[in-house]
Order: C-alpha cells, then sequence, then structure tokens
C-alpha cells in the first residue's frame, strides 16, 4: 500500500505573508517525488483541527491577521494540537506562527495574545519605536547539518523558557532577539523559527528530517531516497554570498 | 463631475500666497546646484540623475518641493498604489499632453521625495520659474503622507495595495494607516479618485477630506471563481467579519462587502464595462460616468485586467482636471508603454517584451497576459533582490506559477536571485532540465532569444534586474537610456 503523509495546514489564508505556503508545497512535493501521497487539511476560523495528522503547519500574517488566528487558535486547536504532539506528530511554526506556539505574545501596546504553550517561550514586542529585525538570516543548527538559510523580519523577541532549546545558533542576521545568539526553537518534534524565505525550498534537508520525524510514527525505519540538490545548491549559495559567507558554508 | 468648465482654469490655489514667483536666493541655489549634479551624474556615467539632484537641492532648500510645485499654473496630481503607479502617471501626462498641456512628471519612476524634487528642478530655470503648467508625481505609498502636503495636490489616485517589499514597508496594514491618518493635512477641495474595487483602498481613504471619486469594474464575465491566494484584504478592516465577494478580477478586486458591518464598495463613479480583452496585444471596454451618464469607448495596447484599472484612474483624474471623457478616452489609444512596463523592443527584427514583475499580485496578471497568446517555447524571468526590489525574495512563492507548467517549455533565469526563482519553478512542476540557470544578463538575453527561435520573446524582471536587461539593451543600441525615454 501506498504510504501516506498527512498535512494539516493551519490558517493558510491569514497566515501566510512571507510565501509560507511553499513550505508546504515543499513538504509534498519531496514526498510526493519518493512515491508518498499526500493528503493536506486546510484548517481555518471556526474549524477544528484534526489531532491524527502527521505534521502540523502554522505561518506568519500582520499583527491584525495574527490576532484573528491566536484567539481562534487558542479556543479550538489548542488540544488536538498538544494531543497530536504528545503521540509523536512534527508540528512547525514559521514566524507569527511560531509566537504563538509559545506561551503568548505581548504585542507593544498590551493585550497579550494566547499561545497554545507547545514550547516554553514567550515574545515580546518592545516598542513602536523599535526596528524590526530584518534580514537574511543564516543559523548553524544544534547538533549536525548544513546551516538553515533564510529570511526573517519580525517586531516581537522572542525569549526561551528551560522546556525548550534554540534551533540553532545565528550565524548571519537577528534570530530570536537579536540578543542571545539563539534561533529558534525545539522540543521533542515541535519546532518554531523566524525563517522564511520560504524556510523549506533552501533547507532540502531539514524539509527531509521533517518528512521521516512526520512519517516514522506510523511506517517505521521509513527511508526517503536522495533527490538531486543542484538547484537547492545554487540558491542556497546566492544568499550565501549575499550574506558574506562562502558557499557550501 | 461639477468642474465642466475647469480645463483652462487655473487651480485655486494657484494665485494665492504660496504660488507667487518672487526670486528666492535660497531657490536658485537649490536649483544651480540640482542642475549641476544632473549633469555631473550623466557625465561620469553614474545614471540618469534622477534622485540626486532632488536629494542636493533638499539640502540647500528643504522647502523645494512646495515651492516649485505651488507655482505650477494648473496644480498637481498624484498617483499612489502599490502596482501601476509608473503607467497610470504616464497615461494622465499623455492625455494632458494631448490637450496641450505640459506636465512636469517624475517619468522614470523615482517615486520618493528626492525624485519628486529632482523632476521639479529638472523643470524649472533658476529663477524657479516652471518650464511646465502641471505636475504629476507618481508617490511611493509610503511617502505619500511627507509628500502630499508639500505638493498640495488638486487630485490624488489611490490604485490599489498588495504586499510588496515588506521588508522596506513591513506590512500592508501599516501602508493603510499611513494612508488614512494622512489626511489631516490635505486640501478641502482634494479629488480623491480611488479604487472602489479594493477594499484595503476603500477603506484607507474613506475619510480623507475632498470628493470622493470611485472607479471600477464591472464586467462580470471576466471574474474568476474565488479569491486568490495573494487575496489581501479576507477580514473587514473595521469589523474583522470576513468579506463577501460577488465577483473578484483578480487578488482582492471585486464586488466587496462586510456581512458584519454593512460596509461595501462605494458605487463607482467611473466604470469599466463591456470589456474586450485583447491579451497579450491590449484590451478594448467602455467607460461610464455616472454624474453625466456620459460613456466612451477606450482601446489600449496595455494588456491585462491591472491595466484596465490604471487607465480607469487615468481618465478619472484627467477628467477631474477638466478634460472631456471623449477626448481622455481617445487620447489613451494612442498611449506607448513606459519603461518595461509591457514595453516593446526589437533586437534584430525580433520582439521583445518586458513586463515588470514586482509582488504575487502583479506577477500573476503579467503570467496570465502572457501565457494568454497560447503555449510558448520560452519565457526569460530575471529576479534581484536589491533595495528597490525587495530584499526578501518569499514573495516568489506566493505567485502562481504552476501557470507556467505545461504552456512553457523552457524557462531562462537570472538575476541574483535566480537560484529561488529556479527551485519555485521546479516545486511548481517544471522539469529540473526545462529550467535553465543562466546568472550573467546578457548570455540569458541571448540565450532566450536563440529559443524563443524568431517568435516573441517575453521579458519578466524585478525592477532592477529590468535596469540591468535594458542596459544590456542599450550596449545592443536597440533601447535608449531611462532618463530619455
Amino acid at each position: 500500500m501506498t504510504p501516506v503523509l498527512r498535512i494539516c495546514h493551519l490558517y493558510p489564508d491569514l497566515l501566510n505573508l512571507y510565501g509560507d505556503r511553499g513550505n508546504i508545497m515543499v513538504l509534498a512535493q519531496r514526498a510526493r517525488w519518493r512515491g508518498v501521497d499526500v493528503a493536506i487539511v486546510e484548517v481555518t476560523l471556526g474549524g477544528t483541527a484534526p489531532s491524527d495528522a502527521d505534521l502540523y503547519f502554522l505561518g506568519g500574517g500582520e499583527d491584525r491577521q495574527q490576532r484573528i488566528a491566536a484567539d481562534d487558535l487558542a479556543a479550538r486547536q489548542g488540544g488536538p494540537l498538544t494531543d497530536a504532539a504528545a503521540a509523536g506528530a512534527v508540528v512547525l511554526g514559521v514566524c507569527g506562527g511560531y509566537q504563538l506556539l509559545g506561551r503568548f505574545y505581548r504585542p507593544a501596546g498590551g493585550g497579550d495574545l494566547p499561545g497554545v504553550g507547545l514550547l516554553d517561550l514567550w515574545t515580546e514586542h518592545p516598542g513602536a519605536g523599535s526596528p524590526r529585525l530584518i534580514g537574511n538570516l543564516v543559523v548553524q543548527p544544534a547538533g549536525d547539518g548544513p546551516a538553515l538559510i533564510g529570511f526573517e523580519n519580525h517586531g516581537g523577541r522572542t525569549y526561551l523558557g528551560p522546556g525548550a532549546r534554540p534551533l540553532g545558533r545565528v550565524v548571519s542576521g537577528f534570530g530570536n532577539n537579536g540578543r542571545d545568539g539563539g534561533e529558534g526553537a525545539v522540543a521533542a518534534r515541535v519546532y518554531g523559527t523566524y525563517l522564511h524565505g520560504p524556510l523549506l525550498p533552501k533547507n532540502p534537508v531539514f524539509a527531509d528530517r521533517l518528512i521521516r520525524e512526520a512519517m516514522e510514527r506510523r511506517y517505521p525505519g521509513c527511508e526517503l531516497a536522495p533527490l538531486p540538490e543542484v538547484l537547492e545548491e545554487q540558491a542556497r549559495a546566492s544568499v550565501l554570498t549575499r550574506t558574506g559567507r562562502p558557499a557550501g558554508a | 463631475m461639477r468642474i465642466a468648465d475647469a480645463e483652462h482654469a487655473a487651480a485655486p490655489r494657484g494665485a494665492g500666497p504660496r504660488g507667487e514667483e518672487r526670486v528666492r536666493p535660497r531657490l536658485t541655489a537649490a536649483i544651480a546646484l540640482g542642475k549641476a549634479t544632473a549633469t555631473l551624474s550623466r557625465a561620469l556615467g553614474w545614471g540618469g540623475g534622477t534622485t540626486v539632484p532632488g536629494r542636493v537641492a533638499r539640502v540647500v532648500e528643504p522647502n523645494v518641493v512646495a515651492l516649485l510645485s505651488a507655482r505650477l499654473r494648473l496644480g498637481s496630481v498624484v498617483v499612489a498604489g502599490t502596482n501601476g503607479k509608473t503607467t497610470t502617471a504616464h497615461l494622465l501626462a499623455h492625455i494632458m499632453r494631448a490637450r496641450g498641456r505640459s506636465p512636469v512628471h517624475n517619468r522614470a519612476g523615482a517615486n520618493l521625495a528626492a525624485g519628486i524634487a529632482s523632476a521639479l528642478v529638472a523643470h524649472a530655470d533658476v529663477l524657479g520659474r516652471p518650464r511646465g503648467d502641471l505636475g504629476i508625481f507618481e508617490v511611493d505609498e509610503a511617502t505619500v503622507p511627507r509628500v502630499v502636503p508639500a505638493i498640495a495636490p488638486r487630485t490624488a489616485v489611490f490604485l490599489n495595495l498588495f504586499r510588496d517589499q515588506l521588508d522596506r514597508y513591513g506590512e500592508i496594514d501599516a501602508i493603510a494607516g499611513l494612508w488614512r491618518s494622512g489626511g489631516a493635512g490635505w486640501a478641502r477641495d482634494l479629488g480623491v479618485v480611488a479604487n472602489a474595487d479594493d477594499p484595503l483602498v476603500a477603506d484607507a481613504v474613506r475619510d480623507l477630506p475632498g470628493r470622493l471619486v470611485p472607479f471600477g469594474i464591472e464586467d462580470e464575465r471576466h471574474g474568476r471563481p474565488a479569491l486568490e491566494h495573494t487575496a489581501e484584504a479576507r477580514y473587514c478592516y473595521r469589523c474583522g467579519t470576513a468579506y463577501v465577494y460577488t465577483v473578484t478580477y483578480f487578488g482582492h478586486m471585486g464586488r466587496w462587502r462586510c456581512p458584519g458591518c454593512g460596509a461595501a464598495r462605494p458605487e463607482p463613479e467611473f466604470t469599466a464595462c463591456d470589456l474586450a480583452p485583447l491579451a497579450p496585444d491590449g484590451s478594448e471596454f467602455a467607460i461610464r460616468e455616472r454624474e453625466t451618464g456620459g460613456v466612451a469607448r477606450v482601446r489600449t495596447v496595455l494588456p491585462g485586467l491591472y491595466n484596465v484599472y490604471n487607465v480607469l484612474a487615468a481618465v478619472a483624474a484627467a477628467r477631474s482636471l477638466g478634460v472631456p471623457l471623449d477626448a481622455a478616452a481617445a487620447a489613451v489609444a494612442s498611449f506607448a508603454p513606459a519603461f518595461g512596463r509591457a514595453e516593446r523592443v526589437l533586437v534584430d527584427g525580433r520582439e521583445v517584451r518586458l513586463l515588470l514583475v514586482k509582488n504575487p499580485a502583479g506577477f500573476n496578471e503579467v503570467l496570465r497576459v502572457v501565457l494568454s497568446e497560447g503555449p510558448l517555447p520560452v519565457v526569460l524571468i530575471a529576479i534581484n533582490d536589491r533595495t528597490a526590489d525587495g530584499r526578501d525574495v518569499s514573495w516568489l512563492w506566493d505567485v502562481d506559477a504552476e501557470m507556467l507548467v505545461g504552456r512553457a517549455t523552457r524557462a531562462v533565469v537570472t538575476g541574483l536571485r535566480a537560484g529561488d526563482m529556479a527551485l519555485r519553478l521546479h516545486y511548481a512542476g517544471l522539469p529540473r532540465d526545462a529550467i535553465e540557470v543562466e546568472p550573467a544578463y546578457d548570455h540569458a538575453l541571448r540565450r532566450a532569444l536563440d529559443l524563443a527561435a524568431g517568435g516573441r520573446l517575453y521579458v519578466l524582471p524585478t525592477y532592477t534586474a529590468m535596469l540591468a536587461l535594458r542596459a544590456v539593451l542599450q550596449r545592443w543600441g536597440v533601447v535608449r537610456g531611462f532618463w530619455e525615454t
């Protein structure tokens, strides 16, 4: 029987600011190119996320859209997401979606946005006069693997609690808060990051890791055949050149 | 409209205290220095001198924009919006020239304060007397609140708002907010020509002072079945309820209303209807004016629905300056596209068509135009990530590049971020061997011309990639410098 990867895309019409749907395209195509069927469920306002997907994705949105999504997410999806994560599903949040996986987001003008608390972290906006953290971002992931490459554009600064560790160390750019050198967060299979660009097209090793972890639960020992990465390498090289890093770093 | 015979009248404030033409030594120095800078810039091959002269002049006389624009006898028009500013401003200038007017115009698309100052300096003598009688200025969307009070326009045109250069602007809502709050210092008799089909624009301008002149398309045959992925305005800006669209044209343009608070598309004063697209070679439609009941038929070489909006906006602005509807519509027919916006160039007898792409909504519309001709052997796409392009190329993933699959045999990609475009095309479903990455602009152009095999070649560049490709075409001797066009 053909294996199936079940993806749940949360609030695609609200959290879609920086080409975030590219992450879904990459997960789906890279799975299909390995002969894996892909089923994508989109959940938006008023809907309820299934608790049996293999991978959940939340992108980023403008402040207004993020607030609309945050209330619905906390009220309706916290349960299914927490259950799924506890059962070993992969959860990936990017930018605004990353912030909402934490405990809360505190905007400049007050009025906290609730998070779902899957990651032990919080985010605060330091005030209307503070610059947004914008630019190309290169991150060396914790453990092993090639640098993660993308672009960041966020006003909020994120701080990790003891229950989460950074996804990696900033090589070039700002990362979580522009101060402690950490970028993103991970706890078990829940991932959050400020890397868009979008994240996955230029980071195929990370994309495959997510697919493998998402499928492992129902297809133990599943292997993903290697794919040619020529275009990926060209795209990575252009960012590394523009951030002053040698290609291949 | 109540401007039936305003065509030959000076702007109301033209003879007022701001319009006085006494000699101002500081202004004279600013103009002289600005002009010298422009000459030097061209002599040194730094480019057309479309922004630096204005920057220099503003250092010497910070009020140079206000002082010089106040001396334009017929006042000024400003054009703002994400897409279509340059085309709309050029169209309006073309219409006004056909009426014997002499517009002062930041025609090379230099639309920040320095670019507007440069245009004013270039079109004035050293005593500050304008060579021209009417200002037509395209204004960067975020620069609107700073520049509009200085220009004190008779008419302000608001075209649309789409996600664009988020690395610079942060958020689209921030731009809408700037427009919304910008009105305090604006003239009470301002004509506000605004796109009724864009709820973001309609909401941003609704409380501006002056007279609202909405424009929109009404031809449901050209509607799309659903909101596109690039739609920005899905939820009401006043109450947060999801908008209901009875028809959408592209992006979030359409007939919208909010079932929550009752906000709705304003009734257009100028309507485009009875549309007959001649894409990729233009379109034909009727423009209806509500108040007078006038109707005029328009034919334009500008392709796509997005250009129907640009034509409507230019005609509405011309009407606000007193031009008869028939005359405005007739002038549109003889308009040739501007600088990389559906511009046509001949290379060894073969046609190259440049269609600027800046953001997902515009890119999608350009793809629709390009592919309306039928299957193509090749397209050339050139993506840069310099400041003027937007440093963040993630927007490429919001483009519906899937349209190309099965309809373009090959894609040649170039520019600083050719790799990102190549990846986007590949994930859209184009096979790897159908995508050629060619970093050098001239090689890419040559290769694409070869693949086009004598047929028309479509080139889709971002802004600075367009400048680079035009520089190649200029070296080949087929186009002129952008400051000369």
